[in-house]
């Protein structure tokens, strides 16, 4: 007899469902019991697409090719000392910032993704959630992988992971990714997959990946096309699991729409570093902060969300404000890396004329307006011996972690935003309404938060001074302060002739 | 003769990260499963508890009572990274292709007598639910567990049953010419069959277990340690013999990846009982609870697939595994 033909979707379909069971010796609710206290109601989860339609055995081919491609260019980059090729060295602050800030993150994903792939009671939705684990477990070690070889002729990337657990500012991408993990499984999703990966995911990997391309850095650009096509798989589920939530029952919406509010203030206040690094940590940079923004938040959400208000979802909240800032935060957050320079793990420089002429280009309405001045005034104390590194340490934002820096960019751009609530007796301070409202629906959630200030002032950071934290953080003198006239900066020189004086000088 | 290209040479400033030399020394690059797995994972200055367990941080030594001074004490024999991984199960996957295509296009089953057939659909083909019990075991443990290097092998372990549910599944689907008659058979059977459900009811209570390296030693040391010599290994020479040659085709990949696992869990359960007596007091105990437990289990599935000599092959398996143990210091 010849064999039934079948069909690709009904192939997946056996493959996939069916091998789970209701559980009888067990309750299903101790078996599954993470996946109802948020109150989602999920009345069928048989209703669930799998948006990936992969088995197994065709994701291991797949993923193998891509494997061995990508291995094959870091093999030839080191080989070839690919890193000589770079626009400039001083271009590695973004590798930096990438490695301690951005890597850890995949691997946490990697984790919660974990969670969910045990702990969703739907098997369609388990297993798109365990695709999602491996592949960024992939993110976390290709990555690793391939900024090795930088590690081995550079400063500042030799202890990530220890860096991300203590220093200051990388508390803003742990205090992300872990706020996310410690919630429950639906309000995971909707922090990653959704707000994250499917709005958001464009700021993030478009300025690294393309930087990458811009400044002769064919490693990581390489890694950046390789992770493209699981980037996009995660972008599709993060659309499915809202739409799955939202169709589920109605009572879902309002709560998605408080995660999606919380969600994409986080991950935007995270990319706060994102945009410094793009307008000014890239030698090249393929576009602005603020371009980005317009297209891929403006444009594209805009569409996204124009298609989603069928279910009632709508913009999320402070979405204005957040387009208002755009003018304004890749400055505020470069200037507080430059006023602490000697505590960061990656070279901080001032914007070059040719720089502050593109930001003028970019920035027409504020740049020379409020923050050409500040640089120019910190360019001349430079040149005079004059300049000096802040004193004393930022007061954070309780919920963001970001030193209190954006300000009032509706009604007065040079006034700082500044929120207090009080819990419990405390006082605790923000840097938006955005960040309060986040806390005043959660504060027992956000007063657990370990602030790097705080912690340094109670001396939980290697000792009272500076030098003590910093070697508690595992910073070398190298690691930090300006690029010209750092170890790299020397190394760079040395590579190029100093006939060849790079764009920084 | 040798031709050499001459090449810019450059003196790096470092040969690896600091927390590699730190463990491996300064003194050479580390490899790529090195980089891969060691210390991804946070340790410290976690900043808020999870919202369902208030008792734990995000990632805790204390989710389990093995007690380790150094969770990286552990190394993979394998060195399995995620490039390394995927690139060693598509080579696998290839022979698999291949194998099912070539049962499918000379129709090799339809010279399988009937007996053996229905000894497939009886015996294998329920397997299915016991590999995506262990994806959701192993699943479970990538979730909990201690450690990059930890949560990397068991992501790869649990990503493995999935893949093996699905050549499970794909067998049952070849039976019946893509009907769907022997799987709803299978399932039927898992669920009401008495030979089935002592293991269900086994595998229902690991669901619920507390502690993830108990769970790791019920699934991967003892469970699996039963389940593959006795069904993919024995049972297949049975069929074998009685003409079902296209079955072990059919499930070499589990054959194979059944030989590549032990390298792991022996060096697992090694690492672990050499480091305290209380470890290895635990593992003993989890070890021989478990044992007791899925033996009984097994043995009407024993019977199924043996007859009278089912019992017997499963005391031989038994003492096999036990025996594999306490090589590595876990005797009960």
């Amino acid at each position: 007899m010849p064999a039934k033909k079948l069909n690709l979707r009904k192939r997946y379909e056996l493959l996939t469902r069916g091998m789970g069971w209701e559980t009888t010796y067990q309750k299903m609710d101790d078996v599954f019991p993470y996946d109802s206290f948020e109150g989602i109601k999920i009345t069928d989860w048989d209703k669930w697409e799998d948006p990936f339609r992969l088995t197994m055995d065709s994701y291991w081919k797949f993923q193998a090719e891509k494997e061995k491609k990508l291995y094959a260019v870091i093999d030839s980059f080191a080989q070839n000392n690919g890193q000589t090729n770079l626009a400039c060295a001083s271009y590695l602050s973004a590798i930096k910032l990438f490695i301690t800030g951005v890597t850890p993150l995949e691997y946490g994903a990697h984790r919660g993704f974990a969670h969910l792939g045990r702990h969703f009671r739907g098997d369609g939705a388990r297993i798109a959630c365990q695709m999602q684990a491996i592949d960024e477990l992939r993110h976390a070690q290709t990555q690793v992988h391939t900024i090795s070889h930088y590690n081995k002729h550079f400063s500042g990337l030799h202890d990530p992971f220890h860096q991300f657990d203590r220093v200051w500012y990388l508390s803003v991408p742990k205090s992300f990714i872990e706020d996310a993990m410690s919630s429950g499984p639906f309000e995971f999703i909707t922090s990653i997959s959704f707000a994250f990966e499917y709005v958001l995911t464009n700021l993030l990997f478009v300025p690294f990946m393309s930087g990458a391309a811009y400044n002769g850095d064919m490693a990581t650009v390489t890694f950046g096309f390789s992770a493209q096509s699981d980037e996009s798989r995660h972008m599709t589920l993060g659309l499915e699991i809202i739409k799955f939530m939202l169709e589920q029952h109605e009572d879902n919406l309002p709560i998605i729409q408080r995660w999606m509010d919380k969600h994409f203030w986080r991950a935007y206040r995270l990319l706060g570093l994102v945009a410094a690094m793009q307008d000014y940590m890239l030698t090249n940079s393929p576009m602005s902060w603020k371009e980005a923004w317009e297209v891929y938040f403006v444009e594209n959400g805009g569409a996204l969300f124009e298609d989603l208000s069928r279910y009632g979802l709508k913009m999320p909240k402070y979405h204005e404000l957040a387009t208002a800032e755009a003018d304004h935060i890749s400055h505020q957050i470069w200037s507080v890396f430059c006023s602490l320079g000697n505590a960061t793990g990656f070279h901080t420089f001032l914007p070059t004329e040719e720089k502050m002429a593109w930001l003028s280009e970019k920035y027409p309405d504020t740049f020379d307006k409020y923050y050409r001045p500040r640089f120019e005034y910190w360019a001349e104390q430079k040149k005079a011996g004059t300049f000096e590194y802040q004193k004393g340490l930022p007061q954070l934002c309780q919920v963001c972690q970001i030193p209190m820096v954006f300000t009032e960019v509706q009604t007065d751009p040079m006034q700082i935003s500044y929120r207090v609530t009080e819990h419990g007796g405390d006082k605790y301070h923000f840097c938006s309404d955005g960040c309060k409202d986040i806390f005043e629906h959660e504060p027992e959630k956000y007063v657990q938060a370990w602030l790097p200030v705080h912690q340094i002032y109670q001396g939980n950071c290697g000792g009272p001074t500076l030098p003590e934290v910093l070697d508690w953080y595992k910073f070398k003198p190298e690691d930090s302060g300006d690029y010209i006239g750092s170890k790299d900066y020397h190394r760079w020189q040395e590579w190029k002739g100093a006939d060849k004086k790079v764009k920084q000088a | 003769m040798s031709i050499e290209i001459s090449a810019k040479s450059i003196t790096p400033v470092r040969l690896a990260y600091g927390n590699l030399q730190q463990r491996f020394g300064d003194k050479k690059p580390a490899s790529r499963y090195q980089e891969a797995v060691y210390d991804i994972q946070p340790t410290a200055n976690f900043q808020y508890r999870p919202l369902w367990d208030k008792n734990h941080d995000i990632y805790d030594v204390s989710k389990t009572a093995i007690v380790m001074e150094d969770w990286y004490s552990f190394a993979d024999p394998r060195q399995y990274y995620y490039g390394s991984y995927t690139i060693a199960r598509a080579k696998q996957q290839e022979v698999a292709e291949h194998n099912f295509a070539f049962v499918d296009k000379r129709d090799l089953f339809d010279a399988v007598p009937e007996a053996v057939k229905q000894a497939v659909r009886d015996v294998l083909i329920p397997l299915r639910h016991v590999e995506w019990a262990a994806n959701m075991n192993n699943c479970q443990i990538t979730d909990e567990c201690y450690g990059s290097n930890f949560s990397s092998v068991a992501m790869f372990n649990a990503m493995d049953r999935l893949g093996m549910a699905q050549y499970v599944t794909r067998i049952g689907l070849l039976l019946d010419g893509n009907e769907e008659t022997t799987l709803d058979a299978a399932k039927q059977a898992w669920m009401d069959a008495p030979q089935w459900q002592g293991l269900r009811h086994a595998i229902e209570d690991m669901f619920v277990l507390d502690d993830w390296f108990e769970l790791m030693v019920a699934q991967n040391f003892v469970l699996d340690g039963l389940v593959f010599p006795l069904l993919y290994d024995r049972f297949e020479k049975k069929l074998t013999q009685e003409g079902g040659s296209t079955v072990a085709m059919l499930t070499e990949f589990m054959d194979d990846w059944y030989q590549e696992t032990v390298r792991w869990t022996n060096a697992l359960a090694k690492v672990t009982a050499k480091e305290s007596t209380e470890n290895q007091a635990l593992l003993s105990s989890w070890v021989s609870k478990w044992m007791d437990r899925l033996s009984i289990a097994l043995e009407p599935i024993a019977i199924e697939a043996f007859g009278d000599d089912g019992a017997n092959e499963l005391v031989e398996v038994k003492a096999e595994l036990l025996d594999r143990l306490a090589k590595q210091g876990v005797t009960v």
